[in-house]
């Protein structure tokens, strides 16, 4: 273990090498006959859309699935991946978008686990101290050894993870989508530890589905599509116009045709809002903005900065404190009134962010669905005790049809459908309520790159219809292209307003890292 | 209340705290390996049948215990089967093995010795006797350090020491060994200890195991030291009231120490309505002292002693993320 | 994992259930030395042989119903009401209270009056728990256990110091007035042409109908019963949708208790007539087993009470004719609630190849 090839010769085998892997859950083919080959001391991306297939293909490399067939190699020797130990005794290291840590644990405490010494802790502790130190300094890996790891930020919490897999002697390092939760400031950093492991003769395999990290940071790239791997190129060789093609199958409108916004009367005056959760920590510090009427407002921000609690208050699903007028009426934040119900009434519709937890009963059908958070709605009571579910039925097939829900039955229960078709029936069920604002959350997270197209569309046309928008994303490409003007949130307050066409992702970055002007050097 | 009845009630609240100690250790080592059991009341009541029986058959309370471990191991592995393997939901099952205990217990009881259900009464060698710590007589006549060790920590049924070494052991197990930093990582975030090449099965079962060894002591305790016997229902809700004081003690062992024996004393208490008249002044009716401990249980729950957090993946059968 | 078609999920997995539950205790009676060929047939004949048999089985059923929809409706929200028992002893209070506070001229008065009675005392004997779970977030398992203990004590103290009439020596209430008498089946004009023999069955077992259609009502067409049933399965999109947590558990709660509490009608005030120690005979905890056993829905319920019935009569024939113990009725109890509530997956995996089967046969 720890070898060290840092001459790549041709004659040296790959690193890693997949033959012919294939994978079914059901009837769902994750993994249709993939080959790759990954030379030692590089960095290799693996790029695809939502579904395709990439972290199936990287959790049989690191022993969580079974492929039902085709072979491993590791150093040119065919390997057998039972569990995560083969994987770690092989060199493998994982670090998995949803971190695997304990967060009541120490980051000693962490590292350690699984990997100790003895039966006893105090002498792998001892040892681990050690080790972290020689790594953190070779590496540029610094983090509080005694530090309770729900303490952390995300970035550090990462740094873990990575120290976790250097710490078990991990030669191949595997990154699934390792950006989507750091600010741009803190994902330069992760590309310079990763280009300096490199160096170290580590082999790299970095996961994502954005285009900009790819071109940036990696040596060679496969693109995968609904389970087939498409393209292997050099990066050097291709362009994000090439590439972005290669993923989707055809060529990609990145921008929604949309016609200037002719703002009208204040919708939603914001004053001073803060929030404070359930363990006392406080969430937004003191807001204020306002949406006008024909606007898409676009929060752009790093998730976990106070934008879910924004629009968890302004939904009812929380409490806050601070003044927020609807059409110039005070909305109760605290009392009676904060409630979902009393939102709604007041002409707020909501598209939350995760769609499946908080906007759907996946277990009801999508005709119950519909009814979801309206089923106060005369037009759904037949008297005074009973609900009118034919009406709702009526309603729902509808819907189903103006949005072009597939498969149009209303009776399927809603873990039936994709995650793009789950959203147009909450779409549907909030933009036909023809509310005075919208809320909404990731509007195109896990959803289909058709779909999207749609989903864009009709919260412009909402916009055009002279409705207000608060659009809250962390894919600055959709903020970008959707938004009026863009608000950047971090640590619970808004960092600054911009208009999209006079900032571009560098300066919304640089707001989203803290950074108070969003001109200030962050080198 | 004199000092001497005081050590009374002490010296039965040692008594009547072990058994719950032992469950609630129990439910410890479970809970921290996020498997919930509200079945531990069942475990006890089979293995206090189990070592009734076998104590009564074999004249040996050593046999009649291994019978009550292995009977509460018994249904240990089939509720760890239905939480662990098929991925059921752990109230239930909890819940189903508890009638299971207070129908087969009877039936076992019943067609071996014919007796309403019961096992024969335990004497001798088949029962748990006192054992006194050294230097028990001769500390006796010193002022209140006397009476505490003589008569209220000496002269118990071995198990009662066991309980009580079982809670620094506890301790040491979870907070200064490889296998405690697992246990506790399994109930806090299963897929930790997953991608970390450890499996999450065996911890668990490994866990469910160790209640089930536990839950074994305390209805063998219930069966050959607090009592004579095996008796239909003996175990009178204690499994839960166990659980109680796992909550209360925040899944902590010393807590657990401390909230096992303040339900013991109250219990111990229960038993007493002279004290209690003499205390109050006024008669308190038997039915509301043998209702207390449950309502001190409710109490306890209803968290008026602070918010507990359980283990973060407690409850929840591991499945592996896509 | 390959999905079963729905027929299978609802009909298949608790036959098969009952089945394995069956064979289990098949080898317990083995195991004491009984036959379980012999031990089946004194349950089938003592509990179905005779319209008299019937007028057990149906009785023991009509408990089982209400106590099954109570565990039902909690369900529903996601909440498990172990309490049952309790709710159901506290109903019988009701009843009792109702009953002899006032000369009853005739039944079909008495009878909406007790109904009050049972379902306010059921359901108060809920909401202590409810609350605590809704505001403290006390575990409702735990609570309400302690709750049936709680219920217990406090019915002893009553029947023994408070309720009990001077010169009587058991615990229990006076005899109930004559007016308070419910019609059983013998006493019902054309259905006493079956019911020949006194049976202890009587009108609730009607009310118990109408119970279960009121539930499925409630349930599947009311703005209350879908705010249950969403705020079951998930609590977080429940608060989306502006679904009060507090609102959704107290009712679910306090109608659920209510539902116990009304089971005392049946045994309190149509079989007795006077308040017992000890009145439900567990009939609350089997409730469990009942929900369970109809997948929670209302006709399901129906259908697993009724074979409730029969277990509870079968066993207390086993207990009068044979030596096997009448605690086998809460083994197999036990093990109906293991298999369909806790083990359901595996009896599905036992399933599933013959599907997988069949389908490549198909293809």
């Amino acid at each position: 273990m720890g070898r060290r090839d840092t001459a790549a010769p041709l004659d040296v085998p790959p690193a890693i090498e997949l033959r012919g892997i294939s994978k079914a859950f059901g009837t769902v083919q994750a993994n249709k006959d993939i080959s790759i080959r990954v030379m030692p001391g590089t960095i290799h991306g693996i790029i695809g859309e939502n579904g395709a297939g990439k972290s199936t293909l990287m959790s049989i490399l690191y022993g969580f699935y079974r492929a039902d067939s085709g072979e491993i190699f590791i150093n040119g020797k065919k390997t057998e991946i039972h569990d995560s130990q083969d994987a770690i005794r092989a060199g493998i290291g994982m670090v998995f978008q949803h971190f695997k840590l304990v967060p009541n644990f120490t980051v000693l405490e962490n590292i350690v686990l699984g990997a100790e010494d003895g039966a006893l802790l105090r002498p792998s502790l001892a040892k681990a101290r050690r080790v972290l130190d020689e790594l953190a300094r070779e590496y540029e890996l610094e983090v509080d050894p005694d530090a309770v790891v729900e303490d952390l930020s995300v970035g550090h919490q990462q740094r873990v993870e990575i120290l976790k897999a250097l710490y078990r002697h991990a030669d191949i390092l595997i990154l699934d989508e390792p950006t989507g939760v750091l600010t741009p400031a803190e994902a330069d950093h992760l590309f310079r530890i990763l280009k300096n492991l490199k160096e170290q003769g580590k082999t790299i395999i970095l996961i994502t589905h954005k285009l900009r990290e790819i071109m940036e940071v990696t040596d060679t790239v496969s693109v995968m599509r609904r389970g087939e791997m498409t393209a292997t190129v050099r990066t050097a060789e291709t362009s994000p116009e090439q590439l972005a093609e290669l993923m989707v199958g055809r060529k990609v409108l990145l921008n929604v045709p949309k016609a200037p916004a002719s703002p009208g009367a204040t919708v939603l005056e914001v004053e001073d809002l803060r929030v404070t959760d359930a363990d006392g920590v406080e969430r937004l510090k003191g807001i204020s903005f306002q949406i006008r009427a024909g606007e898409i407002l676009g929060i752009a921000g790093v998730a976990g900065n106070g934008q879910s609690e924004l629009l968890a208050v302004l939904g009812g699903i929380m409490k806050g404190q601070g003044r927020v007028r609807l059409n110039g009426e005070e909305l109760d934040l605290t009392g009676r009134h904060s409630d979902g119900q009393s939102r709604r009434a007041r002409g707020i519709a909501h598209v939350p962010e995760d769609r499946q937890r908080l906007g759907m009963i996946l277990d009801f059908t999508a005709w119950e669905n519909v009814a979801f958070g309206y089923h106060h709605d005369p037009a759904y009571q037949k008297n005074r005790w009973l609900m009118d579910n034919d009406a709702i039925l009526r309603d729902t097939m509808g819907k189903m049809e103006r949005f072009d829900v597939r498969p149009p039955i209303p009776t399927l229960q809603a873990k039936n459908f994709s995650g793009g078709n789950q959203q147009k029936i909450i779409l549907a069920r909030e933009i036909e309520r023809n509310p005075d604002l919208l809320l909404v959350g990731q509007p195109t997270r896990g959803v289909d790159i058709g779909a999207i197209e749609f989903i864009h569309k009709r919260i412009v046309e909402l916009r055009d219809a002279g409705k207000a928008v608060l659009l809250v994303s962390v894919e600055l490409d959709e903020i970008m292209s959707l938004s009026d003007r863009i608000a950047v949130m971090f640590d619970g307050r808004i960092m600054g307003e911009r208009l999209p066409e006079q900032t571009d992702e560098r300066e919304l970055g640089l707001l989203m890292a803290g950074v108070a002007n969003g001109k200030g050097d962050a080198r | 209340m004199d000092f001497s009845t005081l050590v009374q009630i002490l010296d039965s609240t040692m008594r009547l705290a072990t058994p719950l100690l032992l469950a609630c250790l129990a439910g410890l080592y479970s809970e921290r390996s996020g498997i919930f059991d509200i079945g531990l009341e069942g475990k006890m009541l089979m293995a206090a049948m189990c070592t009734g029986a076998v104590a009564a058959l074999t004249g040996s309370v050593w046999l009649g215990m291994l019978a009550g471990i292995g009977g509460s191991i018994l249904f240990a592995l089939v509720h760890g089967l239905a939480s662990i393997t098929f991925r059921g939901n752990q109230l239930i099952s909890g819940v189903a093995l508890n009638f299971v205990a207070s129908g087969v217990t009877v039936l076992i009881a019943q067609a071996l010795f014919r007796q309403g259900g019961r096992t024969p009464p335990l004497s001798g060698d088949a029962r748990f006797n006192p054992i006194e710590l050294p230097f028990a007589a001769q500390l006796a006549d010193i002022p209140i350090i006397g009476p505490l060790y003589s008569d209220v920590l000496s002269g118990h049924g071995a198990l009662v020491y066991v309980a009580l070494l079982a809670v620094p052991v506890t301790w040491w197990v979870l907070f200064r060994t490889r296998f405690g930093l697992r246990l506790r990582a399994v109930g806090e975030n299963p897929a930790s200890v997953d991608t970390a090449g450890v499996s999450v099965i065996r911890l668990r079962y490994t866990a469910v195991i160790i209640t089930g060894i536990l839950c074994g002591l305390a209805g063998a305790y219930l069966a050959a030291g607090l009592q004579t016997g095996f008796g239909k229902e003996m175990t009178a809700g204690r499994g839960y009231i166990a659980l109680a004081a796992l909550i209360f003690a925040k899944w902590r062992p010393w807590h657990a120490l401390m909230a096992t024996f303040l339900f013991g004393f109250f219990q111990a208490l229960a038993l007493r309505p002279d004290v209690i008249r003499g205390t109050l002044g006024f008669d308190v009716p038997v039915p509301a002292l043998d209702a207390l401990p449950y309502v001190l249980t409710v109490i306890v729950l209803a968290g008026f002693v602070g918010r507990a957090i359980p283990p973060r993946a407690g409850g929840e059968p591991y499945v592996k993320e896509r | 994992m390959t999905r079963l078609p729905r027929w299978a999920d609802l009909v298949l997995v608790p036959l098969i259930s009952l089945l394995l539950a069956g064979v289990i205790s098949a080898l317990v009676i083995l195991a004491i030395g009984q036959s379980p060929w012999e031990a089946l047939r004194t349950m089938v004949v003592g509990a179905l042989g005779s319209p008299y048999a019937w007028g057990y089985t149906l009785y023991y059923a009509t408990s089982f119903m209400f106590t099954g929809l109570a565990v039902t409706v909690a369900f529903h929200a996601s909440l498990f009401n172990i309490g049952g028992e309790g709710q159901a002893t506290l109903g019988g209070l009701g009843v009792a209270l109702v009953c002899l506070s006032f000369p009853w001229p005739h039944w079909t008065l008495a009878l909406p009056a007790a109904m009050v009675g049972a379902a306010l005392f059921g359901a108060a004997w809920a909401a202590i728990p409810a609350w605590l779970q809704a505001r403290r977030g006390s575990h409702i398992v735990i609570t309400t256990i302690m709750f049936n203990y709680i219920a217990a004590a406090l019915i002893i103290y009553l029947l023994v110091s408070v309720l009990k009439p001077a010169g009587q020596m058991d615990p229990a209430t006076a005899r109930f007035p004559e007016g308070a008498h419910l019609p059983q089946l013998n006493e019902i004009p054309l259905v006493n042409l079956i019911f020949d023999k006194q049976v202890p069955a009587n009108v609730t077992l009607f009310i118990a109908l109408i119970a279960c259609w009121l539930v499925w009502v409630l349930l599947w067409r009311t703005r209350l019963g879908y705010e249950i049933r969403a705020f079951g399965r998930s609590e977080p999109a429940a608060l989306y949708a502006g679904i009060s947590p507090f609102r959704v558990t107290m009712l679910a709660m306090l109608i659920s208790g209510a539902l116990a509490g009304l089971m005392s009608i049946n045994n309190v005030m149509g079989e007795s007539e006077r308040l017992l120690q000890n009145s439900t005979e567990g009939a609350g905890f089997i409730g469990i087993a009942v929900a369970l056993m109809g997948r929670n829905h209302p006709f399901g319920v129906f259908l697993a009470a009724l074979l409730f019935g029969f277990l509870f009569q079968g066993g207390a024939e086993l207990g009068l004719w044979t030596t096997i113990p009448i605690e086998l009725r809460t083994v197999v109890q036990g093990l109906v609630i293991l298999f369909t509530g806790a083990l359901d997956y595996m009896v599905r995996m036992m399933l599933v190849p013959f599907f997988r089967a069949r389908k490549l046969e198909a293809a």
